[in-house]
């Protein structure tokens, strides 16, 4: 298993967001986290490479395994850990500065890299994230000039320069047309093959589309989760049907 | 076209949509006083200036300005002919202006010979000026980078108004200050005669540069989107690089405006420098001379000066090239903010 969580709880302060949460996915697939606004699937999320770290009063307890390593072990590296386990936000969040220097930022964290090979990193990095071919000619401009979706997919290449081997991503298609997800949605199938991800999605089409397997999250608990085909045609638990038929949510 | 033509405007019955006459008046009245404001700043302003070139103007006007006695024959009958004939009978001839003004080092307005020689003036106001800025940019940079991002907000809350409050010590105070504390302080440090000098007034400007550039730089920091942050935290950078390579640059328009704010305050402040800095008009050799600043030579001699003689307009001639100073450094940072304020759009 690639990410294992055993009995992973968080408090932010006093509120529990998290119970007891088992879940565990395999290299190289794509896992779906659904459920409702306010159920913990992006508090989950954020467990993966410790963003929650960086919110006041937050306590995680329980395991969270990545290739069986504890990665909440006092003395975790929080920095090495980001660099393997990258993240897309919701909305598109770009630097204010150029499409190449935005690409490179990673990569110029760590010791110097040589010009040559941080033009091919970046290249390549561009290439899989699907918008090399729409900005070859403009890399110095800034990215802020980019559409919505491209500004998307250039935060996904931003995340992949470092080769990280788990991607994280946070919503990413919720503030995009339908086109620019579907680019996304297309993309990720593509990316399967390079890395573990893992999508909070409100949509359940996408998830349905693009997921290997689904987890479905209500009030902070794991409710389901099965092979995404098995869990939108026969879920065990009537919750989870209640809310893949859109009764709730 | 036929409805058009069909219709006849009811003149005879009053059209309910008229009316509001009242509220019409009241907003014109209310533009009108906005642009009385707006134009009385700006008069005042332009009042200013001309005041300042045109008595600034008198000093570059050759020597008729002092080689005629400022005297009326009421006021030549109170001197006894001896006090008449120990004033020299013509005025010593005033050094030619223009190099001399600004490119002359000796200032000395009443001697036997008048020299009005500006440039050790403008050098002790840049040194005093610069050498605080270069104590207060990165204490005050510092200091609002970790307001902003490594204090617990409770202190925060306690300590960003203490520094504001900086703000309002007077500055006869903090020139006092330098007087009896920071100046023996350093003459003691550096062994000098006196602690009176260029780096005492530089050490206190900074005290008083601090609160601004404080204050704004953190504005500037907080006020960068969280999402910049989050997406350099999650790429692996740690906060240091995070400070330094994203929020920094994206807060620059705002750090350079507190920057340049904290200057113009420096350069145009006068009792500080005037009570800590020594007030030689030589031109200074080191950081650890004597000197008087364009302000405070303004301040010292204006009071004693005839109203409308030669060395009188010389000193609207120093105020004329502090403005240009100051307007130097207002403009730069407006280019400044355009030019990064361009490149974030």
């Amino acid at each position: 298993m690639k990410i294992q969580s055993k009995k992973l709880e968080v408090w932010y302060g006093n509120k529990q967001a998290l119970h007891a949460v088992d879940l565990a996915m395999q290299e190289h697939t794509i896992t779906a986290l659904i459920g409702p606004s306010g159920c913990g699937k992006s508090t989950y999320l954020r467990c993966l490479n410790r963003m929650n770290d960086t919110i006041e009063g937050v306590v995680v307890k329980g395991g969270l395994l990545l290739d069986g390593y504890d990665v909440y072990e006092p003395g975790v590296d929080v920095v090495a850990l980001r660099r393997r386990v990258g993240m897309v936000f919701q909305k598109a969040n770009p630097f204010p500065k150029s499409i190449f220097d935005n690409v490179a930022f990673g990569l110029r964290l760590g010791p110097r890299i040589p010009k040559t090979e941080l033009d091919g990193r970046v290249e390549q990095a561009l290439t899989r994230a699907a918008l090399w071919e729409e900005v070859r000619d403009r890399l110095t401009g800034s990215a802020l000039g980019l559409s919505g979706g491209q500004q998307q997919r250039l935060c996904i290449a931003r995340a992949l320069a470092v080769e990280p081997e788990v991607l994280l991503m946070d919503e990413p298609t919720s503030a995009l047309d339908p086109i620019a997800t579907a680019k996304i949605e297309e993309l990720l199938h593509g990316l399967a093959d390079r890395y573990t991800i893992v999508i909070v999605t409100h949509n359940m089409q996408q998830a349905a589309r693009v997921s290997d397997q689904t987890a479905f999250f209500f009030m902070g608990q794991l409710i389901e989760v099965a092979p995404t085909d098995d869990l939108f045609t026969h879920p065990t638990v009537k919750k989870t049907e209640e809310y893949i038929t859109g009764r709730f949510g | 076209m036929e409805g058009a033509s069909t219709y006849v405007h009811p003149v005879t019955t009053r059209n309910p949509l008229t009316g509001g006459g009242v509220r019409r008046a009241r907003e014109a009245a209310i533009r009108g006083a906005f642009t009385l404001a707006a134009l009385v700043s700006v008069g005042v302003l332009v009042g200013i200036f001309a005041v300042l070139f045109l008595q600034a103007r008198e000093s570059f006007g050759g020597n008729e300005g002092i080689a005629q006695s400022t005297l009326t024959p009421e006021q030549r009958a109170l001197f006894t002919d001896v006090e008449f004939a120990a004033l020299p009978a013509v005025p010593p001839p005033a050094p030619s202006v223009g190099r001399d003004f600004l490119g002359g080092t000796n200032w000395n307005p009443t001697g036997a010979t008048a020299y009005y020689g500006v440039l050790p003036m403008v050098v002790s106001t840049l040194m005093v000026t610069l050498c605080a800025l270069a104590l207060a940019a990165p204490l005050g940079i510092g200091a609002a980078a970790w307001l902003a991002y490594v204090a617990p907000p409770r202190a925060r809350e306690v300590i960003k108004p203490i520094i504001e409050v900086l703000a309002a010590i007077p500055s006869v105070v903090l020139g006092f200050v330098g007087i009896v504390v920071v100046g023996p302080a350093l003459a003691h440090g550096f062994g000098l005669q006196s602690g009176l000098s260029a780096a005492n007034g530089a050490l206190l400007l900074a005290v008083m540069a601090l609160p601004t550039i404080v204050s704004i730089t953190e504005d500037a920091l907080t006020a960068v989107p969280r999402d910049y942050v989050q997406a350099s935290l999650a790429l692996g950078a740690d906060r240091w690089q995070t400070l330094v390579r994203v929020v920094l640059p994206a807060a620059q328009s705002g750090v350079v405006a507190a920057l340049m704010l904290g200057m113009g305050r420096a350069i145009g402040e006068t009792m500080t420098v005037l009570m800590a800095c020594g007030n030689a008009t030589a031109m200074p050799g080191s950081i650890f001379d004597p000197v008087r600043t364009l302000t405070a030579t303004i301040a010292i001699e204006l009071g004693e000066t005839d109203v409308g003689s030669r060395h009188f307009h010389m000193l609207f001639a120093v105020g004329l090239v502090l403005f240009c100073m100051t307007f130097a450094v207002n403009l730069a940072s407006e280019i400044a903010m355009r030019k990064s304020g361009g490149s974030r759009a």
